[in-house]
């Protein structure tokens, strides 16, 4: 399905012309997007605009109607969500979704899973590999939840932790995989004003480096981090641009607009009910 | 686990501990065999391999989060395996019960397949079918499972360099023991190494866990077989210590049992499961002994175990839900922080319920 890239080779998502029907419903209608390396793309629209599907799409959870996916210029016919973190592409869930019953250290272990070299067998003797696999990944792990300053509750339990600490870890479980595609749904769901500049500062510096998709209610955000955006409204794309273009067409103003009526209350109550699950 | 003098070299080398484990087990065994009657040391070779069958059964249901009623039929096909290779091929122990195992962790397969398909309460229930349908099978096949009789082999004697008046239940003791440190051997490297951790992330989140790149399914089977592999060691050496594997002994009570040790002993711990296995020796006995005390009738001596045994498991859920080794590790922490170590985090220390400790 994959094999290590050429040097030089496009390191871009490209989705074309995907087709998801649930039912009668179309959650994504003809939807083409792409994203390189050094890019964040913000994908916003309505609740039920069909985002999350979008993400479930890339990951291999939901198997497109119609339509074609690439990575770094090679087309991915089928995709299996356990081979993503091999092909360099990370994903956060709306919500929270950590492991519950591990410490925040063991979960970032789990998310750099795909270094792991000894297999079972070495594992059951305890051979010296699999110690050797284990201290790699536990150095990983710390690094990188140092990096997004959680070092100091590496042995605590996700449950103990306020919401906005454990998106953090959630994101760190998904940079330890070190991919070179990063999608975020929603990460700013239930973040105060703080913690959101300190995210934005994350996306920024994550952003220079790697591709990022950022599926997002939270408007300033969007408009301050992506570098572009592309709009979706009942599975179609309805706009895509810079961000202060974005800000300013019609298209979108009516969709959010048209929606608002319902009362924004009513708009992220549902929202939240919608745990985004595949 | 939470003693911090655990220095760091012995830390991180698995195979240390393990060892160590082992080692310390077996010298034990070798010393407390010795002194015991001819009877303790049966009753020691029958906690062997009721261990060996538990802490497969406490790995899966721990660590994978997947629940089999039908390990007393996966012990099953352990015992007949041994019991035939033995009695009518001539198989020496050791490779009898290596097969033994095998075999279990081939049947193992397809049930760890659709385990791997199955939640909750289908899972039970296949699993069920299966510990119920597998002993009429020795009816279906009179001439190579002897039906109702069952296979008779005859005892492994201790080896001559033991010395002649080395007694045959010290032997068989011995031989359960080796077979449950095995067992613990392996376990304990899974469950500290990255395929525990694996197992224990797609229980709590099937799919974050895929979305860290594990493949659930495949998790899932894995656990089930090495499960089913120690459920058939254990059966093997149920043959090899009582001499005998007959469906009467592993009737569908068993997976209820076993199940139950595994709960109240506390899910996921291997010390857990060895407070299970003392359970599932004494409590016929204790049973027994009270039926009689009341001069029950058989019919309500037979049924005693049983009930007993779900009032335990009941009272066990209620009060203790992590089990005896669980409300051990409870009261230790509670004592140590006693003792005002208050400097550990304030929020709940990461105690985790489920690594063996
Ligand atoms: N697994 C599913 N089965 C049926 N309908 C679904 C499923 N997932 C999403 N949908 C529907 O597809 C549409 C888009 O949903 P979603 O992608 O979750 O929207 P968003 O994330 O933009 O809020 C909604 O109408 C939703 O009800
Ligand atoms: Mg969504």
């Amino acid at each position: 399905m994959e094999s290590r890239e050429l040097p030089g080779a496009a390191h871009r998502l490209s989705v074309e012309d995907v087709t998801v029907s649930f039912g009668g419903i179309r959650a994504l209608d003809r939807v083409s997007v792409e994203v390189s390396t050094g890019e964040v793309l913000g994908v916003i629209g309505p609740n039920g605009a069909g985002k999350t599907t979008l993400f479930n799409v890339i990951c291999g959870f939901v198997a497109p109607d119609a339509g074609t996916l690439s990575w770094r210029g090679k087309t991915l016919h089928r995709i299996r969500p356990h081979r993503l973190s091999s092909l360099g592409i990370a994903r956060t869930l709306q919500g929270v979704g950590l492991f519950g019953r591990m410490t925040v250290l063991e979960n970032v272990m789990v998310g750099a899973q795909h270094f792991r070299r000894a297999g079972i067998a070495s594992a059951m003797v305890a051979l010296p590999r699999s110690d050797k696999d284990e201290r790699d990944l536990r150095d990983r792990a710390l690094a990188t939840l140092a990096e997004l300053d959680c070092a100091g509750i590496a042995d605590r339990l996700p449950g103990t932790l306020p919401f906005a600490v454990q998106k953090r870890v959630a994101l760190a479980r998904a940079l330890v995989a070190e991919p070179e595609l990063l999608l975020l749904d929603e990460p700013a769901g239930g973040l105060g004003a703080d913690e959101l500049t300190e995210l934005r500062g994350v996306i920024e510096r994550i952003g220079r480096e790697i591709a990022v998709m950022v599926v997002e209610h939270h408007m300033d955000l969007v408009m301050s981090v992506c570098d572009r955006v592309v709009v979706l409204d009942f599975g179609r794309v309805i706009a895509a641009g810079d961000p202060a273009a974005i800000k300013s067409d019609p298209r979108v103003l009516e969709a959010y607009l048209g929606r608002e009526a319902e009362g924004p209350e009513a708009l992220t109550a549902a929202e939240a009910g919608n745990a985004g699950r595949p | 686990m939470s003693a911090p003098a655990i220095p760091r070299a012995v830390r991180e080398r698995t195979l240390l501990r393990s060892l160590s484990l082992v080692i310390v087990g077996g010298l034990l065994i070798a010393l407390i065999t010795g002194a015991l009657s001819s009877y303790r040391n049966l009753q020691l070779a029958y906690g062997g391999y009721y261990f060996a069958a538990l802490a497969g059964l406490t790995v899966l249901a721990g660590l994978s989060g997947q629940i089999s009623l039908g390990h007393g039929a996966l012990m099953a096909v352990g015992a007949y395996t041994s019991g035939l290779l033995i009695g009518n091929e001539g198989w020496a122990l050791v490779p009898a019960l290596v097969a033994a195992a095998g075999v279990s962790a081939i049947i193992g397969i397809p049930l760890g397949l659709a385990a791997s398909r199955l939640r909750g309460p289908y899972l039970a229930g296949a699993t069920l079918a299966f510990a119920v349908g597998l002993p009429a099978l020795a009816d279906k096949f009179p001439s190579t499972f002897g039906g109702e009789n069952g296979l008779t082999i005859n005892p492994s004697m201790p080896p001559s360099w033991l010395g002649s008046n080395f007694a045959l239940e010290r032997w068989e003791a011995w031989i359960a023991c080796a077979c449950a440190l095995i067992v613990l051997f392996v376990l304990y490297n899974l469950v500290h190494s990255g395929v525990g951790r694996s197992l224990r992330a797609v229980r709590d989140d099937e799919i974050a866990a895929s979305l860290c790149g594990l493949h659930v399914g495949r998790n899932q089977t894995v656990a089930f077989v090495v499960s089913a592999a120690c459920a058939g060691l254990g059966g093997g050496v149920f043959t090899v210590v009582n001499q005998l594997a007959a469906p009467g002994s592993f009737q569908v009570q068993l997976s209820l049992y076993l199940l139950a040790g595994v709960v109240i002993g506390g899910l996921g711990s291997l010390v857990g499961a060895i407070w299970g296995a003392a359970l599932l020796v004494f409590l016929p006995n204790w049973t027994t002994d009270l039926a009689n005390s009341f001069s029950l009738s058989t019919n309500v001596s037979h049924n005693l175990p049983l009930a007993i045994y779900g009032v335990v498991l009941i009272a066990a859920m209620l009060l203790w839900p992590s089990g005896i080794q669980g409300g051990f590790r409870s009261l230790g922490s509670w004592l140590w922080h006693r003792r005002g170590r208050r400097s550990r985090s304030p929020g709940a220390p990461a105690d985790r319920p489920s690594a063996a400790s």
